[in-house]
């Protein structure tokens, strides 16, 4: 299998702000890649780095062994961006838009991909509407037919679905794992963790322009792996020093980290012990989000060390 | 070839879905104008031995065309760069000469489309000869080429609206007025004709009516030598300026 996406010791500085900080990663042909990353991590300056709407101080990105600078042309037909901002031309419908779009991309005559696009993304009704006349949701899904117009291989997704209802998220989803499944690399950003944790098959999380964690999803997960037991207790009681140490309080209840459902008995019975009545508890699995909390805390952590 | 004309005919089309603001109102504009000056000054002034009014079209046509070109390129970049719908034309491999041409041409054909229009209200009034049709066409197309350019320069360069209008008002107003559309230059003091020669819309304007009456302020072989020069001196930038991806590409 080709590689996708290459992208080697990329870095980028606006001003005083160093977006990327040498940012390397090979993305494969056929992945669906998660790129997660607190607000000002870089992503999506990186992407932009990639569609050539930035240029990168040092380093150097490729689509499908194009090389975004030098070998542009081919680099952007091989490539489809839907763009974070919710954008539009207010001149034209979204049939107009779209033909435009193809004709930017060199095809002529692309209305029966058109046609299908639309009724994939359930804007057949809207086809002959003006851009200026689209909700905020149905003006995203134009954005996501713009990007596929030239059947790109592979296809960013940045924060597609923020400000998105659940209808059209799902029917998204189901449509952007249709075109995964034929073949198309996707590359998606989000800030919504369990839409990656069940997209994506592999994750990369920037912080401060550098990448802190990059694995497989379910390498990730293991990494974190363990269950959360959370605990609230009758007042006014207090928890013993030594069970305190071990866990942190979160609204008012007490969450213990497990390594496994194993140690619930015997941590239930230090509580008793301790003369702690329980008013309620629950266990819980933890996910990517525990994963993201994890790894930007030690990167932290690690950062703070290095000076 | 497919990219550059999909921009041309977007371009085109973006100015003619709003024709009536960008076509009909420049024309009006050109009629007042011709209306309150021949109505002064027809019985008094006659310039190379032609009456005022019929010397005052082309100037007035040509004015239009060269203001409305200006304008088409540098509010439709602006508005895109503004709105962020700009990513739709750079995300595309269209290269920067096809991006380059695309703009200019469009610009061109809506100087075209207001000129032809000053020209069909305003012939009721004096029908000005037709000595040179294609000093005419190769003056109208030169000067919207430059206009359209140098619309792309202030579109790319300006942030927002006001630093456009400042563009428009302070250097493209002066620039047309100031050019002889309604005098000719031989009329203006010794140090004024001076200063009209380094106006490079002084030579349009001059070139472009030499093509109706055969008779210009300088010969038309001199404008034109000026006007081409311009363009590809205005041109090479506007390219420099795409190549470097300035203020597009971050």
């Amino acid at each position: 299998m080709g590689v996708a996406v290459a992208i080697d010791r990329v870095e980028k500085r606006f001003a005083a702000v160093q977006a990327l900080a040498g940012v390397s990663l090979r993305i494969d042909e056929g992945e669906f890649f998660g790129l997660l990353g607190p607000n000002g991590a870089g992503k999506t300056t990186l992407i932009s780095c990639l569609a050539g709407l930035s240029r990168p101080d040092a380093g150097r990105l490729a689509v499908l062994g194009h090389d975004v600078v030098r070998d542009y042309r081919a680099a952007r037909r091989l490539l489809g961006v839907v763009p974070q901002e919710l954008v539009f031309d207010p001149f034209f419908s979204v049939r107009e838009t779209l033909r435009i779009q193809s004709g930017y991309f060199g095809i002529r005559n692309n209305d029966d991909w058109i046609d299908e696009i639309l009724a994939n993304l359930d804007l057949v009704a809207k086809a002959d509407t003006n851009m200026r006349r689209l909700s905020g949701g149905m003006k995203r899904r134009v954005l996501v037919a713009q990007a596929l117009v030239h059947k790109p291989p592979v296809i960013v997704l940045d924060e597609p679905t923020a400000g998105v209802d659940v209808e059209l998220r799902q029917g998204l989803w189901q449509f952007v794992r249709r075109l995964n499944r034929d073949g198309h690399t996707v590359i998606l950003t989000t800030h919504y963790l369990e839409e990656a944790e069940s997209l994506c098959g592999r994750i990369a999380m920037l912080k401060q322009g550098r990448v802190v964690a990059l694995d497989s999803t379910a390498n990730l997960l293991a990494r974190f792996a363990g269950q959360t037991l959370s605990v609230r207790l009758v007042a006014p009681a207090a928890l013993p020093r030594h069970l305190a140490t071990q866990a942190t309080m979160v609204d008012g209840n007490w969450a213990f980290p497990l390594a496994g459902a194993r140690e619930v008995e015997q941590l239930l019975a230090e509580l008793r012990q301790a003369g702690c009545v329980i008013d309620d508890l629950r266990l819980t699995q933890s996910d990517l989000e525990d994963v993201f909390l994890g790894v930007m805390h030690n990167a932290a952590d690690r950062r703070s060390n290095d000076r | 070839m497919t990219g550059f004309r999909t921009l041309l005919y977007k371009e085109v089309l973006r100015f003619w879905k709003v024709s009536f603001q960008t076509i009909a109102a420049p024309v009006l504009t050109a009629l007042l104008y011709l209306l309150i000056f021949a109505h002064v000054l027809e019985a008094h002034v006659q310039v190379h031995g032609v009456p005022y009014t019929a010397f005052l079209i082309p100037g007035l046509v040509m004015m239009s065309a060269l203001q409305n070109a200006f304008a088409n390129s540098s509010s439709s970049l602006i508005q895109s760069k503004v709105t962020g719908s700009v990513v739709f034309v750079l995300l595309p491999p269209i290269s920067y000469g096809e991006f380059f041409l695309a703009y200019v041409v469009a610009a061109m054909l809506r100087g075209l489309m207001v000129g032809t229009g000053v020209l069909l209200v305003t012939i009721w009034f004096a029908v000005p000869a037709v000595e040179a049709p294609l000093w005419i066409l190769v003056f109208i197309l030169f000067g919207g080429g430059i206009m359209g350019a140098l619309g792309m320069i202030a579109g790319i360069w300006a942030d927002k609206f006001d630093q456009l209008a400042g563009f428009q008002n302070f250097l493209i107003m002066p620039l047309t007025m100031l050019s002889g559309v309604f005098y000719s230059i031989h009329s203006l003091p010794g140090f004024w004709q001076q200063v009209s020669h380094f106006n490079p819309v002084f030579y349009m304007i001059d070139g472009f009516r030499y093509g109706f009456f055969g008779v210009s302020d300088v010969p038309p072989e001199t404008s034109l030598a000026v006007v081409g020069s311009s363009f590809a001196l205005v041109s090479a930038a506007t390219l420099l300026l795409l190549r470097s991806g300035y203020k597009l590409r971050s």
